[in-house]
């Protein structure tokens, strides 16, 4: 582990629970990792495994009123986030700490002009110097989009796909923030214009030096521009690695088997040709590894316990009991 | 954009000739002779054939129509039995109150409904939102004749707070108003409540809150704006018909000296023509605030405006 001056963002057993009429869901369970200064962290793992509302926690805007960050710590330039007010909240939000949702279609307010909502990170965080109209013109010209000057004035449903993206990119990234979340960016796009994206996003960070969590479901997408992986599995990481170490030597089995799945380029961990069997309901969790019934390297102890996260080797962790030497 | 007008007011005068065509064959082809109501009992038949002479009441049934369309044309809907006036003319002297209690309880309804859907969809379960819910409930189930004759008996007749007829004063306003908007209000809160509530789960409002923007922002500019679509067109759409429903029940309860009543006054004394122009210009009423309803669409929708 690094020190904490090198940390832009450090969760600490960070737990979020919905609580529904069906039961209790702990979405995002006992999760800690941190981000380095102009890092980029990939965070993978199948559909619903917890990786959309552990971004909304670190933004706290996790869904209201059924969700509930209920335990941890999050450390965001070593302040706790857990322990700002709302409004202190707002301040940071769309200024150092900032998002992209992950469906630009959606995400986007129809009934708004593009340039209206470019601005508001502007507008409430006071940055307007000159022309509003002529930042968010010089935004979209940032993100690519072609001629900025007319577009600025279109409605989101002018919008293509692969342009809204980059809008919402704009939006993300208008005041330069510390730490960018970056919310399944390319899943909406077709393969050409998911690359494109994917450029823009390492040119921008280039620019900037800002540190981004990259959201995925594809492996590709990961090995193209992120520095360390997160693996995420049923709401808990089960793995933390370096870029090389992970596709080199991953250790937790359900690392090697998305890896092994993804033998193309572009293929998406959303078919998992060599992992049988699905995830487990978040309302029935198994006692012991979540991922055990679905582990061909599974032994009783797995169906007993949870795993202990184990250090590897500087800066590699897993959970699972394969590295739990007693 | 102008086409999409175009169409909407060409729909619009299509519906009121279509409505004016169908009232005025009701109207004759019913059983009533308009002519044996108004003679007085000892009238000769010379008396009758004169008054069907005068009337046109001889002619064929397409000539009469064909008249009738030529008279409307001209501003002209026919002379009231009763008051041997244009009916039109007995319309718009009567109008000018229930104007006023519709504005009244236009802007009760509204503005009541809207805080109380916007509140309670900002803070689901709170006090607000189970008063509102209680409300939402009472206005749709409580028939509004049953709240006028409770009001009455409560503050009219026990407290003796409020006066319970006729018009004048303020205070004569307050009860014909409570009624008439309790059912509006009940409708706009729930419908306010849960587009509001959908509005505010949803990705774009998220969104707007990554960027920081405030929350009184996020409520008004994006999560209202776009939650305001489907409560406008309950807003003016529905609302002049409810508006009109209601005001024939809350005017003949109150007597309040408006349309309502008048119109509960023809009909009883069948005079026709003017039940006639009644139905007529309700359809114009209801037809126009549809109108504007589409209008006012096309400007808050993008979608719409660039179709
Ligand atoms: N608004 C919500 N209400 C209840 N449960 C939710 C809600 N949002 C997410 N969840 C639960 O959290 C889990 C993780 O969701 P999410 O983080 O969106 O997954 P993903 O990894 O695909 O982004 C889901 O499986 C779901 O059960
Ligand atoms: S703990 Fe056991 S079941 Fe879980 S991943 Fe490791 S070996 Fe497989
Ligand atoms: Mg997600």
């Amino acid at each position: 582990m690094q020190t904490n001056q090198d940390n832009i963002l450090e969760l600490q057993n960070v737990t979020t629970t919905f609580f529904t009429k069906q039961g209790e869901v702990k979405a995002v369970d006992d999760v800690s990792f941190r981000v380095g200064k102009g890092e980029t962290v990939g965070l993978v793992g199948e559909s619903g495994c917890g990786k959309s509302v552990t971004s909304l926690s670190i933004m706290r805007l996790v869904p209201q009123p059924a969700g509930k960050i209920v335990s941890g710590k999050i450390l965001f330039r070593n302040e706790d986030l857990m322990q700002k007010t709302e409004e202190e909240m707002r301040h940071l939000r769309g200024d150092r700490l900032s998002m992209i949702l992950q469906d630009p279609m959606v995400a986007m307010n129809q009934l708004l002009t593009v340039g209206k909502q470019l601005g508001e990170p502007y507008v409430f965080h006071d940055k307007v110097k000159g022309s509003l109209q002529g930042m968010c013109i010089d935004l979209l010209r940032k993100v690519k989009v072609p001629a900025p000057e007319s577009r600025v004035n279109d409605y989101p449903f002018q919008f293509s796909g692969g342009m809204s993206q980059r809008a919402l990119i704009a939006m993300g990234i208008a005041n330069n923030p510390d730490l960018l979340i970056a919310d399944e960016p390319t899943t909406a796009l077709d393969v050409t214009i998911a690359t494109q994206v994917l450029k823009l996003m390492k040119e921008i960070q280039g620019e900037t030096n800002s540190s981004i969590i990259l959201i995925t479901h594809d492996l590709a997408t990961v090995a193209q521009i992120c520095t360390r992986v997160l693996v995420m599995y049923a709401g808990r990481i089960v793995e933390s690695a370096p870029i090389k170490t992970f596709y080199k030597n991953p250790a937790h089995p359900y690392s090697v088997g998305l890896i092994q799945s993804v033998p193309v380029l572009g293929r998406s961990v959303e078919r998992l040709a060599s992992i049988s069997g699905q995830p487990p309901s978040l309302f029935a969790m198994p006692e012991g590894c979540r991922f055990a019934p679905r582990c061909d390297k599974a032994h009783k102890k797995c169906f007993k316990a949870y795993p202990p996260k184990t250090q590897l080797e500087d800066d590699h962790s897993a959970a699972c009991w394969l590295y739990v030497k007693d | 954009m102008q086409g999409y007008i175009a169409k909407r007011i060409l729909i619009a005068i299509f519906t009121i000739f279509a409505v004016m065509t169908v009232v005025f064959f009701v109207f004759r082809l019913g059983p009533a002779d308009p002519v044996a109501v108004m003679l007085s009992p000892n009238a000769t038949p010379q008396d009758a054939e004169n008054l069907t002479k005068k009337f046109g009441l001889d002619k064929p049934l397409i000539i009469q129509y064909g008249n009738f369309l030529k008279n409307v044309s001209k501003g002209d809907f026919g002379t009231s039995f009763r008051f041997n006036e244009p009916a039109l003319k007995v319309l718009f002297e009567r109008f000018p109150a229930t104007l006023k209690l519709g504005l009244a309880a236009f802007f009760v309804s509204v503005s009541m409904g809207l805080c109380l859907g916007i509140l309670s969809a900002v803070k689901p379960d709170s006090i607000i939102d189970r008063l509102g819910r209680l409300l939402a409930l009472a206005g749709m189930s409580l028939p509004s004749f049953w709240v006028g004759v409770m009001l009455i008996l409560f503050f009219g007749v026990t407290l003796r707070w409020l006066p319970i007829a006729g018009r004048g004063t303020a205070m004569h306003y307050v009860m014909p108003t409570l009624c008439m908007s309790l059912y509006p209000i009940a409708l706009i809160t729930r419908l306010s409540r849960s587009s509001m509530l959908d509005a505010l789960k949803s990705d774009y409002v998220t969104m707007a809150r990554i960027k920081g923007v405030p929350e009184f922002y996020v409520i008004m500019l994006h999560a209202f704006k776009n939650a305001a679509i489907p409560v406008i067109t309950v807003i003016f759409g529905l609302f002049g018909a409810l508006m009109v429903g209601s005001a024939v029940v809350v005017e003949y309860i109150f007597s309040w000296p408006g349309i309502g009543r008048l119109v509960m006054e023809s009909y009883f004394a069948r005079d026709y023509p003017v039940v006639q122009i009644f139905v007529i210009f309700v359809t114009f009423v209801v037809v126009s605030l549809n109108l504007i309803v589409d209008i006012v669409y096309a400007y808050i929708d993008p979608r719409i405006r660039y179709q």
